[in-house]
């Protein structure tokens, strides 16, 4: 049942089996296991985040594909979500027209690029999305009266998904609106990292293994190497897009900072190559790791900077302001010695 | 006599700025297996890439089973049964062996009668099946290379050198698959430069030279006439 359901894709080792085990237990327990807002908000952007990079790892790790326009796809499924709910007021409606609308029009976008673009090296294609991704980014900037411009949108989503619907206690902790909604994201994201699973353990996601490894060959065994190529990138962005619009849902809120910056971009990046590329199960570990390290870093390096108050030197080194430093510094470590990425390790250790 | 599986007329192809194929004519007759000689470098892999399609014929024409196949792509060229086994044992090393196989089968699944015998051809693909194709050995890569062009009946086999830099006990192995694909009615193009296997395989045979081909007979004739070889290829297959 459990093979089946990873589409006979398994872990392979058991560390790594222990970790997702883990991280599953942590995030489908997370309203019980965790106190406060903030924990909650921190599961929910795992959840999302997860997804994002597993959706970006079919891309990069599967198909080969060098592509920066992922944050433009997740933007589109999270303003959806924002410019539904703000046109069509508070309702479940409206999040299901924002989230297909946002994600259709991921598809068309990404379809466009793919017939146009993917014709061409690597490189030049890296170049095309980041393109059309900074000129989308300008044009949500621009037409403020639509998108709010950098100010971003502030809309209402159905009150049973928010704090104010209280529905009892549940083994001590209040369950509200707000724990429906951390469920929905959960499920959601739990129901489409088995979905891209399904995908890259399909004939379909063999064949783009094989035009990563050489698309002449795959060409000249028979598979049309562009239309490949243009399907992973309009699943991956059709996924991307559901992402956002859960995003969109979670935070009440998208603005062109949270959902379409180019530093979103690097973060997925590093997630998927931090975790290991072309696994899948890479995007949950690098994403979680990334998503802790960027929420919590900053307080860990308070609290050692305190306590080694008396030594010279080390505390100013921990002061918790240079946590960006200190996130690059176990990046580049982290490259240095998973080059592989975390789960290309814990895999290699098994096979040796 | 039918008409050739496969037809070159004046067929020119540049590589950047070297133009390598100089008008090359080459007929592959169906059914029998046509051994493209010649010293390196004289074009007998491009003419393979260009038939295939990985290099653009810059003019000439290539027609295969009566049609016009110049400017298709390559995929489509694949679809129409050309199965191409390139020198550089084009495997990909991340997928299993089976994974492999399972690609080579585009019109549908692995027929387990096919799958039998090419395990029975080639065992060692049987013994690593689940493995990652990127840790065979040099031979056994070579042997999933070919054996994935097997995999489904094809109209056409363009294999180049297949027995390069294999040990011996390999390629009788090899040469015994490709006696049993001859004798199963297939039509191949065979680049080969291990001349006792040139010699028990080919029916026929073409000779290039600087782009062209210089002379076409009979494998037999050719293999019998020292002079012929040494005025050819520079060498009598004797010595090799």
């Amino acid at each position: 049942m459990i093979v089946k359901l990873l589409s006979g894709d398994q872990p392979r080792s058991v560390l790594l089996t222990l970790l997702l085990l883990v991280t599953l237990v942590c995030l489908a327990g997370a309203p019980f296991l965790f106190d406060g807002v903030r924990a909650l908000d921190t599961a929910a952007r795992i959840c999302i985040f997860i997804v994002l990079a597993a959706s970006y790892d079919l891309l990069l790790g599967y198909g080969g594909i060098v592509s920066f326009a992922h944050t433009m796809f997740f933007g589109l499924g999270a303003y959806g979500v924002a410019l539904a709910s703000s046109h069509m007021g508070r309702g479940f409606d409206a999040l299901l027209v924002g989230s297909v609308s946002g994600t259709v029009a991921a598809i068309i976008l990404a379809l466009l690029i793919g017939l146009f673009s993917l014709r061409v090296r690597a490189i030049f294609f890296a170049m095309i999305t980041l393109a059309v991704a900074s000129a989308l980014a300008v044009l949500v900037s621009q037409f403020s009266g639509l998108t709010g411009g950098e100010d971003g949108l502030t809309y209402k989503i159905p009150r049973a998904l928010t704090s104010a619907n209280r529905m009892g206690e549940f083994m001590g902790t209040q369950i509200s609106g707000k724990i429906l909604n951390y469920y929905l994201v959960f499920t959601a994201a739990l129901i489409l990292f088995l979905l891209l699973l399904r995908i890259v353990n399909s004939p379909f996601g063999r064949v783009l293994q094989a035009i990563r490894e050489n698309d002449f060959r795959a060409e000249a065994i028979g598979y049309r190497v562009i239309w490949y190529r243009t399907m992973a990138t309009c699943l991956s962005a059709a996924v991307a897009a559901l992402a956002g619009s859960l995003f969109a849902i979670w935070l009440r809120y998208v603005g062109p900072d949270t959902t379409l910056s180019f530093e979103i971009m690097l973060d997925i990046l590093l997630m998927v190559v931090i975790g290991g590329m072309g696994t899948m199960y890479g995007a949950v570990i690098g994403a979680t790791l990334f998503i802790l390290a960027q929420t919590y870093l900053q307080n860990l390096m308070g609290s050692a900077s305190e306590a080694t108050s008396a030594l010279p030197l080390v505390p100013d080194l921990l002061n918790p302001d240079r946590w960006l430093m200190w996130l690059g510094v176990l990046f580049i470590l982290s490259v240095y010695f998973f080059p592989t990425g975390i789960v290309g390790r814990l895999r290699e250790r098994r096979a040796s | 006599m039918s008409e050739p599986i496969l037809s070159l007329r004046g067929l020119h192809t540049d590589i950047a700025q070297y133009h390598i194929l100089q008008g090359v004519d080459l007929e592959v007759p169906r059914g029998q297996v046509t051994m493209l000689l010649g010293r390196n470098g004289v074009g007998k892999t491009t003419t393979l890439k260009s038939i295939m399609g990985q290099w653009s014929a810059k003019s000439g024409q290539i027609l295969y089973d009566g049609q016009d196949i110049t400017r298709l792509p390559v995929s489509a060229r694949a679809r129409a049964g050309i199965g191409f086994v390139p020198e550089d044992m084009g495997i990909f090393r991340d997928l299993t062996v089976e994974e492999n196989m399972v690609l080579g089968c585009t019109t549908g699944p692995l027929d387990p009668a096919r799958k039998d015998w090419l395990l029975s051809a080639f065992p060692a693909l049987g013994t690593f099946w689940h493995s990652e194709a990127g840790n065979l050995s040099g031979g056994q890569k070579q042997m999933l290379s070919i054996a994935r062009a097997m995999v489904e009946e094809r109209k056409l086999y363009l294999i180049d050198e297949p027995t390069k830099g294999l040990a011996p006990a390999i390629v009788s192995t090899m040469a015994q698959a490709l006696r049993e694909l001859k004798a199963q009615g297939a039509s191949i193009l065979l680049v080969e430069q291990n001349f006792s296997v040139a010699r028990a395989l080919g029916d026929s045979a073409a000779v290039m030279d600087d782009g062209r081909v210089i002379w076409t007979g009979e494998m037999a004739e050719l293999a019998a006439n020292k002079d012929l070889q040494e005025r050819l290829m520079g060498l009598s297959m004797e010595t090799h």
